[in-house]
């Protein structure tokens, strides 16, 4: 314990005075939730977009002529249950929901774009639909890429923080040197995980926090939530970062392979953007992924209000793994 | 005398270099045993062997009787040749550290006194010169009170004064009885602190005994050099227990005397004469 805490100790000292480390790992986020927030402040697209559930146009010809218009979008949802997407109407994701089969169709009161599109849809012969009322706060680009990047940080500061500063120090012989003392790897390992767990939720707390001041993010659900969901993937991406530092000697080599795994982390795992319309081989590699589940579970919990029993599947996943990862790393461990 | 270290047909290889090529040698308690020989000779790979660092290929090290266990760590200090020290803490901070790995480690003013680490105490250890780093690394080694320190080239690099000051710190730590175990290029150094000393090169043991034995068993008399050549850039060097008959042989031979000198052997002249350096110049 003594030997866990000295060694906890150093490891946090030598993060926070590494100045150039610290800012990083604090500005580099910061920058980018505000960079983003400024760049998509206006609207997205300015076309309308009216979601489609079941049937096809046939069933319904007095809707012919404003399906036919071309400055609307119209997204067909086949297979997806009528409440999954009024709920992005909810969102101001869409305009309208037409629901062919009930003949109804939904508008949010709350988006100005909701009695545009209703006066044309009237104009144009659809007034034998059942009308539909919604409300909801429209998502902000931003409430939905903040987890992106926090995750996105977390997973750049696990990875190198832990993975390649073991690495350095085996090359530069800071490992041998421990590796003569009466401290065993097992303690060495734990207090460098531990270190950069502290820390890495403090600067995710601290970007979070100080970005929300000012941008006010969505939020319904449960802070506690949030911090397990933020917790347990720093333990998981933690432990990606030791299988990495269990063997390997070249710093070069594990810079290379760390960008070989994160890069696709950060395409496929939906930081910048949603993986909805890609195709399902992406999407079946990206759940492989710890950072998928991050920014699913925080974005289910801050943006839809996801319970506990709603992220249980990304909390098991990500338990599992880590649990995985960190015995593969016990077994291939060398000091040197 | 009681044996704290026997090393018995030690081995190491890597692929077809054999670095330690069967070495065997027992290490009298509370002595200072010293490890000698040309780059690349084996003294690192066979002092890592000792101290349980490198896995031998063959033979055994024996620590008072028994093999290495887990708590030989917690008895010995080891300064390696080469390491980095830990970024971004001073050199209290990792002292600090280090005291907390042992069970009952060295006071803190003790190690500082010790090793007179006071007046960089507070410095970040990437600051450090090389002489600072070498007291540091050796203050490192001594924080547990070891039984025996292992101490790989502690002097290279270091200018003549913090060469002898190093010395004394030595003396220092023998004083507590501590067992000193030390690799060396420096003959005068091996000479001065060591009891034993075993001369090495290529991976085998050419020559072991205290510095006094040695010197008797390879010089009977004295040293001389003479220039030799064209143009009197390389040595002749003779040894011999006649010098007045030595003398008279030259002069007969008309050899030109500038630049003749005469000394008493001492181990720089052992060394070259048994690890054939003279051969190559
Ligand atoms: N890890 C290694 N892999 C391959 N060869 C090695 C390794 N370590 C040492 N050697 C070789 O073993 C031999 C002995 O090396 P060693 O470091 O023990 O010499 P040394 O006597 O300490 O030399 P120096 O005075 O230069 O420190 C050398 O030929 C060296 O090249
Ligand atoms: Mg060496």
């Amino acid at each position: 314990m003594k030997q866990f805490a000295a060694m906890f100790k150093a490891r946090t000292m030598e993060f926070v005075r590494d100045r150039g480390t610290f800012f990083w790992n604090l500005l580099f986020p910061i920058v980018l939730v505000f960079g983003f927030a400024f760049a998509f402040s206006g609207r997205g697209q300015e076309l309308f977009t009216v979601g489609i559930v079941t049937g096809a146009s046939e069933t319904a010809p007095d809707l012919l002529h404003f399906l036919e218009i071309e400055q609307i979008e119209f997204v067909e949802y086949p297979s997806v249950a009528t409440e999954t997407v009024v709920e992005r109407l909810r969102r101001h994701q869409l305009d309208m929901v037409l629901d062919l089969e009930q003949s109804e169709y939904y508008v949010n009161v709350e988006s100005p774009n909701g009695p545009i599109i209703e006066m044309v849809l009237g104009a144009t012969g659809g007034v034998e639909l059942e009308r539909r009322e919604v409300t909801g706060e429209p998502i902000r680009y931003v409430d939905w890429l903040v987890p992106g990047v926090i995750g996105m940080n977390m997973m750049f500061s696990c990875l190198f923080g832990v993975g390649f500063v073991i690495v350095r120090y085996r090359k530069n012989g800071v490992l041998k040197r421990l590796k003569a003392t009466p401290v065993s790897a097992l303690t060495f390992v734990t207090a460098q995980a531990a270190s950069r767990l502290v820390i890495v939720v403090a600067t995710s707390i601290f970007v979070f926090a100080g970005t929300d001041l000012f941008l006010k993010f969505m939020m319904n659900g449960s802070y506690l939530n949030l911090l397990l969901i933020t917790t347990l993937s720093i333990l998981c991406m933690i432990s990606v970062g030791l299988v990495f530092a269990s063997r390997l000697r070249s710093e070069e080599l594990t810079s290379g392979l760390m960008n070989l795994v994160t890069l696709p982390m950060i395409i496929l795992s939906g930081v910048f953007f949603s993986l909805e319309g890609s195709p399902p081989v992406m999407q079946r590699i990206a759940r492989a992924f710890p950072l998928t589940h991050f920014t699913e579970a925080s974005r289910a919990i801050m943006l839809d209000g996801a319970g506990f029993l709603e992220i249980l599947p990304n909390v098991f996943f990500l338990v599992v793994l880590t649990v995985a990862l960190l015995l593969i790393a016990a077994l291939l461990f060398k000091w040197e | 005398m009681e044996t704290i270290v026997q090393v018995r047909d030690l081995q190491k290889s890597y692929g077809h270099v054999r670095a330690v090529d069967g070495v065997s040698f027992d290490i009298p308690v509370e002595s200072c045993f010293g490890l000698l020989g040309p780059n690349g000779a084996g003294k690192t790979t066979t002092i890592e062997m000792m101290e349980g660092i490198l896995t031998p290929s063959g033979g055994q090290v024996l620590f008072r009787g028994k093999p290495i266990d887990r708590h030989f760590k917690e008895k010995v200090g080891i300064q390696f040749q080469s390491t980095a020290l830990p970024e971004f803490i001073t050199v209290k901070e990792t002292l600090e550290m280090f005291r907390a790995f042992y069970p009952d480690p060295r006071p803190m003013d003790e190690v500082i006194d010790i090793c007179s680490l006071a007046d960089i105490i507070s410095r970040d250890n990437r600051k450090l010169s090389g002489g600072q780093r070498q007291r540091l690394l050796l203050a490192l080694a001594i924080v547990p009170y070891p039984e025996i320190v292992f101490l790989d080239e502690p002097t290279t690099g270091l200018d003549p004064q913090a060469r002898r000051n190093f010395w004394k710190l030595i003396e220092r730590i023998r004083l507590e009885k501590t067992t000193v175990v030390l690799t060396t290029h420096y003959m005068e150094e091996a000479q001065l602190l060591c009891d034993r000393i075993a001369i090495m090169d290529h991976g085998r043991i050419l020559e072991l005994d205290t510095p006094e034995n040695l010197l008797a068993k390879h010089f009977e008399g004295v040293v001389v050099r003479v220039p030799a050549g064209a143009e009197g850039n390389e040595t002749m060097e003779l040894v011999t227990s006649n010098l007045d008959e030595t003398m008279k042989s030259l002069l007969a031979e008309q050899t030109n005397l500038d630049g003749l000198s005469i000394h008493k052997p001492n181990l720089e002249d052992l060394f070259i004469k048994l690890t054939g350096s003279s051969l190559r110049s």
